[in-house]
């Protein structure tokens, strides 16, 4: 075996001496893109329409791709205007899927690049990018006796996702879903028949509907009045899991709550912030109007420089999170946890907090 | 050339400082416009290029593997020196420019491109990008003026080893890709002493180069002959013509760049502390054009439109074209003398200078005129000149980077 590994990895160096400087990689990509483990894509096999405003894609992963829990989420990369950006989404298929797919449902958030593209421009058949997936927010190995789920808009999609996994394992299930009318419900006719087979207890509020506007705990601790015992898992926007966090810990409860934020609030006003260096591990304080690299330098940071102009493009260093703005012409750049966008700190400044990898 | 600060009358003597700063607004704002509009079709244009350099390259060495046949070989070197031209120019060179970092595809970025050349991408971003695009024809400071072993400027000082320069300059284009990475090592600097010579960090870029070598031979001259059997000979031919011909063609187009009659030079002392405006103007005064064809800008990695390339070096190459029209139009106004020809011209231009330049000054030339001093100034080139601009507005800030 050793002998033909050794063979195999020779040959392997071989073909990667007739495509250099480029690797092999990069001609079998044209053909064969999923085959690549090293750079994970997926193929779009089916563009479902759920909502208006949502729909769900059927993805083929390819090689490289690990088995997901119920409730995580992928970070997904679509060419946008060219410009990849990344975005991440719940999964909402159950991990077993013998076809080895995964679905994931988007809603077309207003002003959100990424959202609109995939609603209204991706077809059968396009590439995207994936990340593996990743998220704590997921149900535990041992089913819990009592279940609740409260979640608002899209976010029940990973709640879909953990129900079609693990419905079957568990008894008494309460879900508390919050959208603006029954048609924006997502997978409405699924939860309704789910709750009318008695499997679930289903709570619909439409706050277009209603006047009582958004769920707030006081109306939740009404409608199902043991929810402090329940394992809870909550999802939607930040105002509402920030309010059951508080109810849940009043209660002496806050190891029961789970709860998944989709964005994390970015702290953008445009004028400066604190950067941090992740490999010095320092830390600065900018106004916005001085380049991060004049400010790390400053600050002991060892920076490589070049031009200092954004000509060169020697001092681009990732940025990890936060946000920064061109100072030549304005252009925020912004990252999420989890991205790895090249900036150039030479004519970049801090657009509020911000982390480099440098 | 004499530098533009000797010289009897300055071709910028009627500019007054706001003049200077007024041409760096307006090309500012065309910047601003270009970059705000890529796009879509702009990713498409650089793909689309790659896969068509690829598929020839692939192409060209299949036929190749038949060399043993003369019109095979024929087609595959013809295909293999075109594929390889665009690879070092329209790709390489843009995309190591950072002209496509804005997709932010880690396939085509800056950071990660490596080029079907002898010298390693890092070590030539440095030279390149670094040192000749910020000092761009400042004697002294920009090595690309002569690439330190020719004169090509008269404030240059004369030396008896200039006398073989026409020589050198035509050895150097028939080995350029060599004499690339041997420049971008700084050899006549780092092997002058023993301390240079044993320095680790020369040490480590020289050991990097010569695995890239390494690498690059191995392919060219072994492996791909070996896999072409009886034709091993006749692809090693095929090979060493098609570098052949992707040398003399870069040397040739990049000595269009910044060599025929019309560019002006610099004195080290003129850019300390040279504002944003200032340095757009060198820019413009330190470049020159090739007129031509759709295809002669394809083949010259749009190099053809080398001084909006020196104006905007992060901008896509296929944008150069659009904005040539209004940066002529700004070398009207502003009465400054866009320098173009078309490219037997520029070769013969550039040439004649090497050639004359291989003896001392005489003549007028011998004059050398003292500069002014100027006052020692502390702008910094990334920051534009004050004008009234409207406050970021929100919309601005989900606008995809």
């Amino acid at each position: 075996m050793a002998v033909i590994r050794t063979l195999g990895a020779g040959a392997w160096r071989v073909v990667e001496l007739i495509t250099t400087p480029v690797v092999p990689a990069d001609y079998l990509d044209v053909i064969a893109p999923l085959r690549n483990a090293q750079v994970l894509r997926a193929k779009v096999e089916a563009v479902r329409p759920e909502t208006s405003n949502s729909v769900t894609l059927v993805l083929r992963p390819g090689r490289g791709w690990v088995r997901h829990e119920p409730g995580q989420y992928v970070r997904l990369g679509v060419d946008v205007d060219g410009v990849r950006l990344w975005r991440s989404y719940s999964i909402t298929s159950p991990p077993w899927r013998s076809d080895g797919r995964i679905t994931i449902t988007v809603n077309a958030v207003p002003g959100g690049a990424v959202s609109t593209e995939l609603v209204r421009n991706v077809k059968r058949g396009m590439i995207l990018h994936l990340d593996p997936p990743t998220g704590a927010f997921r149900l535990d190995e041992t089913r819990p006796a009592k279940a609740l789920f409260i979640t608002a808009g899209s976010g029940i999609t990973p709640v879909m996702g953990m129900l079609r996994s693990a419905l079957h394992e568990m008894t008494d299930v309460v879900v508390v879903h919050s959208a603006r009318t029954k048609e924006d419900v997502v997978f409405g006719l699924e939860l309704r028949g789910l709750a009318a087979e008695g499997r679930i207890r289903l709570i619909e509020r439409h706050t277009r509907a209603s006047d009582s506007g958004r769920l707030k705990p006081a109306d939740i601790a009404e409608l199902v009045p043991d929810l402090l015992e329940r394992e809870t898992w909550a999802c939607g926007p930040n105002e509402m899991l920030d309010d059951l966090e508080t109810h849940w810990a009043d209660g002496g409860a806050a190891h029961r709550l789970r709860t998944e934020r989709f964005r994390p609030t970015l702290l953008t006003d445009g004028g400066g912030g604190t950067v941090t260096f992740t490999k010095s591990g320092t830390v600065v304080e900018t106004d916005g109007t001085e380049p991060i690299l004049d400010s790390g330098e400053t600050a002991g940071v060892l920076m490589k420089s070049g031009c200092r102009m954004g000509i060169c493009f020697s001092c681009v260093l990732p940025l990890r999170e936060g946000a920064v703005r061109d100072l030549r012409d304005g252009r925020l750049t912004v990252a999420e946890p989890g991205d790895n966008i090249p900036i150039q700190p030479c004519i970049s400044a801090a657009a509020g907090p911000c982390t480099i990898e440098g | 050339m004499t530098t533009i600060q000797r010289k009897k009358t300055s071709p910028v003597a009627h500019l007054t400082p706001e003049d200077i700063e007024q041409i760096g607004i307006e090309l500012d704002a065309i910047r601003d416009e270009v970059m705000a509009s890529r796009g879509a079709k702009d990713a498409a244009y650089i793909r689309r290029v790659i896969a068509w350099q690829r598929g020839l390259e692939l192409g060209s060495r299949g036929i190749l593997l038949f060399s043993l046949f003369p019109p095979a070989w024929l087609v595959g070197t013809a295909g293999l020196s075109i594929a390889k031209i665009l690879e070092n120019m329209e790709i390489g060179h843009n995309i190591m420019h950072g002209q496509w970092d804005f997709l932010r595809d880690p396939k085509i970025h800056s950071t990660k491109w490596e080029w079907d050349n002898a010298s390693p991408s890092e070590q030539w971003k440095h030279s390149h990008n670094e040192l000749h695009h910020t000092y761009t024809n400042v004697v002294g400071r920009d090595n690309d003026l002569g690439y330190g072993i020719m004169r090509v400027d008269e404030d240059q000082k004369w030396i008896p080893l200039y006398l073989g320069q026409p020589l050198w300059n035509f050895v150097n284009a028939c080995f350029f890709e060599y004499g690339i990475a041997a420049y971008d090592l700084e050899l006549g600097k780092n092997l002058a002493t023993k301390k240079r010579r044993q320095d680790p960090g020369f040490r480590a870029r020289l050991k990097q180069t010569r695995r890239k070598i390494g690498k690059q031979v191995l392919k060219d001259y072994i492996i791909h002959p070996a896999l072409s059997g009886p034709s091993f000979l006749h692809t090693i031919a095929a090979n060493a013509v098609a570098n052949l011909v992707r040398n003399l063609w870069t040397h040739s187009v990049i000595m269009c760049g910044h060599f025929p009659n019309g560019v002006e030079t610099f004195e080290k002392t003129s850019i300390e502390g040279e504002t944003r405006g200032e340095w757009y103007l060198r820019q413009m005064l330190g470049s020159a054009n090739i007129s031509g064809s759709k295809a002669m800008h394809l083949m010259t990695g749009n190099l053809s439109h080398q001084i909006e390339h020196h104006l905007f070096p992060d901008m896509p190459s296929n944008r150069y074209h659009q904005v040539a029209p209004r940066i002529k139009d700004l070398f009207q106004r502003y009465g400054l003398t866009y320098t173009t020809g078309p490219l037997p011209k520029q070769v013969a231009s550039a040439w004649w200078k090497v050639i004359r330049l291989s003896l001392p000054n005489r003549g007028e030339a011998a004059i050398r005129r003292p500069i002014e001093k100027k006052a020692p100034a502390t702008a910094a080139r990334w920051r534009r000149a004050e004008v009234p601009t409207t406050p970021l507005s929100p919309a601005a800030e989900t606008a995809a980077p």
